[in-house]
């Protein structure tokens, strides 16, 4: 039996409300202990003085590209950016090529994440058969096969009728139903937001009463089914208000906001640059401080990456024919030391909580990960929250460069990693199991 | 012309990529050297050798014929070797990116490339990628900063000045980039603008940029010195945008009963294409106040003068932009 002892640490566990220079032992695939006696015999001790130590970091939102799209990235080497991001656990998006749609297909991503041996990958169902909206999927099989939730990501569900059908037939399986907020008819050829900035750069926008009335729709929808509803990558400051006040009714709704929605605004459009095209689009000042507050007072509870890989040849077009999306795992936790954290925004706890234990609600994991209960799974993170360091797009361990954030100083970064009780990430070097 | 305009010391660009990042100075500069220009058109042998030596190409991603026939002539008569290059013959139907095929033109020699591309920011995306200056010709709904030169040019010909004028443009100023460049280069200059359109052509939030927004051509006609008429594009009818070219022509078509309510010596403009009957009457876009033809001369000195500007430069090895 293999035993791990990471000793020193600030132990952060938000599902424990625990925030103390505690010990951790793990052994083999589970947590043994947490606290200041644990056993001697020991076969590695980490010792983690100075560094944080906390529940693996889990992104419910992320592509893989695999299957369909493997020149932009591989589940291999999604996988590989994650762990060097501190991310333990992903939860990947149907909009592959075939879409995640029938048990077959979301057997494979189960099966390719065991033989790439990474971090942990679970597959998001389609909601929809093709993700044409017009016909529910086989939810049920879809769960038996491994989907821990539903989305046609990349799209919404556009159908009111279909969207009300998928809360009400997911709920017999208490999974959720991931939504990409937006009314195609008021986005097509859009580009970036609707607003000042794409008036002044004649570039088609895509406004944000697009998001708000999905959204205000869609928290109607899980209001009378009582089915569950999650927000993704939420952008602007209406939407933000509909789901406080959505909560506030006691419908079930969460929300994940990303690292570019509370960082970057859109008049970087300015530059033409198609590294700050994603969708939903950079919007403005105001809705990144929206979002900030949302996550602030608990509106949102969720951090993702939306992490979007796409080729160089891909993003290296004019800005209306290049793809939308950036990744995202490696720029994740500095993103939210350097922008939530340290400016007070957020404090650790909350911070970890909303990359831990909450995504692992979520996605229904929460019996075995994101906390550090004895017992539960041995995914730890644990991160250098001093570390300075600068955002270099070549040495992402993503297929892709798609990064705006390039050139950026950042604090934190991860500094271990371990996934079922091993080492896969140490010291700037992924590590073979 | 065998020595430099004065003004032209002014001018430190390697590119031409829209009127909004240049200062009143520079966009003077311009105008200045365009007038210098201008009288080489009138010589009975139209040449100088200002660009000999040079290569320019014309990289026309989108359809156009009197821009591109413009700057071909333009760099004709600055003697430099004109290359044109349209994309539907092109590579690009071959899979090609847009900035193999303009490094590939770059590999032939290119010292200007001259762009025009349906998609904003195109030219700027070259730009960054290419060791040539890049002159805008029209990206997208976002900039065409030499059509904007020639109508600045033909009002201050026409008016003696550009300050303390009232301009207005009128038509889909949403859509269109001939719009922004005039916006830019008016306000600069000191003249106001007025854009006049329904709402969905003309969104209020141009007031943004310094303009005034309205609604109905026939209150503000008698405060226009000169009426700059944008094309409408059947395509925004087809979207629905506006109900009707009969009913778009009801509100906003130029007329001779309109001219008559306007200033007695009201400027109209027209970037062209023109479609007579739709934003303006034959009569009207033929008539004493239509500086139309003009506007198509002075494109051409504007032109000369944009491609003897970023290529002095250029050839200095300067890259200050």
């Amino acid at each position: 039996m293999s035993t791990i002892h990471i000793k020193g640490g600030r132990l952060i566990d938000p599902s424990q409300g625990i925030d103390a220079t505690l010990d951790l032992w793990l052994r083999e695939k589970q947590v043994l202990a947490v606290g200041r006696d644990g056993p001697e015999q020991v076969d590695e001790v980490i010792d983690a003085t100075g560094l944080i130590v906390c529940p693996g970091l889990i992104d419910c939102h992320v592509h893989l590209r695999e299957p369909g799209n493997e020149e932009d990235e591989t589940i291999a080497t999604g996988a590989d950016a994650a762990l060097a991001g501190g991310v333990t656990t992903v939860a990947c998006m149907p909009n592959t090529i075939p879409p995640l749609d029938t048990p077959a297909g979301v057997e494979y991503i189960v099966l390719q994440a065991k033989r790439a041996k990474k971090c942990n990958v679970y597959p998001v169902g389609a909601v929809s058969k093709g993700r044409t909206g017009n016909e529910l999927a086989e939810l049920g099989r879809l769960v038996e096969a491994g989907a821990v939730a539903f989305t046609d990501d990349g799209a919404p569900v556009a159908n009111p009728a279909l969207m009300k059908r998928a809360l009400q037939y997911a709920s017999m399986f208490d999974k959720v139903i991931m939504q990409h907020c937006q009314v195609m008819e008021l986005t097509e050829g859009g580009v970036m937001n609707g607003g000042f900035q794409s008036m002044r750069l004649g570039i088609p926008g895509m406004p944000p009463e697009a998001e708000d009335i999905m959204v205000a729709r869609d928290i109607r929808l899980a209001e009378v089914t009582g089915g569950r509803l999650h927000i993704q990558h939420i952008s602007t400051a209406r939407a933000v208000d509909c789901v406080r006040e959505g909560k506030r009714r006691g419908v079930r709704v969460t929300a994940e906001a990303c690292p570019h929605h509370f960082t970057l605004t859109d008049d970087r459009l300015a530059s033409f640059d198609s590294h700050f095209k994603m969708n939903p689009p950079l919007r403005t000042q105001s809705d990144v401080e929206a979002v900030i507050e949302g996550l602030t007072d608990g509106t949102i509870e969720i951090l993702s990456t939306d992490h979007a890989p796409h080729a160089p040849e891909k993003k290296a077009r004019e800005l209306n024919l290049a793809p939308f999306g950036i990744i995202g795992l490696e720029t994740l936790v500095p993103l939210t030391i350097s922008y939530l954290i340290e400016p007070g925004h957020l404090d650790w706890s909350t911070a970890i909580r909303m990359l831990t234990i909450a995504p692992a609600q979520l996605l229904g994991l929460d019996h075995r990960k994101g906390s550090l209960r004895p017992g539960f799974d041995a995914d730890v993170t644990i991160l250098d929250p001093s570390a300075r360091w600068v955002v270099d797009p070549s040495q992402s361990r993503s297929k892709s460069r798609n990064t705006p954030f390039g050139g950026w100083e950042v604090t934190g970064r991860a500094h271990t990693v371990i996934v079922n009780g091993e080492v896969r990430f140490r010291a700037g070097e992924l590590t073979s199991p | 012309m065998s020595t430099a305009p004065a003004s032209a010391a002014t001018w430190t660009r390697r590119h031409l990529l829209g009127l909004e990042e240049l200062s009143a100075e520079e966009i003077t500069a311009i105008l200045d050297t365009a007038e210098s220009f201008a009288e080489v058109s009138d010589r009975p042998r139209k040449k100088v050798p200002a660009l000999q030596g040079k290569v320019v190409f014309n990289l026309f991603f989108e359809n156009s014929t009197r821009t591109r026939t413009s700057f071909s002539l333009a760099a004709k008569r600055l003697s430099a070797d004109v290359q044109d290059f349209s994309a539907s013959t092109s590579s690009l139907s071959k899979g090609e990116s847009f900035i193999d095929t303009a490094r590939n033109i770059e590999a032939m020699g290119c010292d200007v490339m001259i762009v025009r591309h349906s998609i904003s920011g195109a030219p700027h995306l070259l730009a960054k990628h290419v060791g040539s200056s890049v002159i805008n010709a029209g990206d997208g709904a976002h900039e065409h900063p030499t059509q904007g030169l020639l109508d600045l040019l033909t009002i201050r010909r026409k008016k003696g000045r550009i300050e303390g004028l009232t301009v207005g443009l009128v038509g889909d100023i949403a859509h269109s980039r001939v719009a922004r460049s005039n916006i830019w280069g008016l306000t600069k200059l000191g003249a106001k603008v007025i854009l006049c359109g329904p709402p969905t052509l003309v969104p209020r939030s141009f007031e943004q940029l310094g303009c005034e927004v309205a609604y109905h051509l026939d209150d503000v006609l008698p405060r226009l010195d000169v009426i700059n008429v944008l094309r409408i594009q059947a395509e925004r009818q087809q979207r629905g945008l506006f109900p009707s070219v009969s009913e778009y022509f009801y509100f906003y078509g130029v007329t001779q009963q309109r001219i008559l309510r306007s200033r007695p010596d009201v400027l109209l403009i027209a970037p062209g294409p023109i479609n007579r009957g739709v934003e303006l009457t034959p009569e009207v876009a033929d008539g004493p106040h239509s500086a139309i033809l003009d506007q198509v001369t002075n494109g051409l000195a504007v032109r000369m003068a944009v491609l003897y500007l970023v290529s002095g430069r250029a050839s200095q090895g300067d890259r200050a932009d």
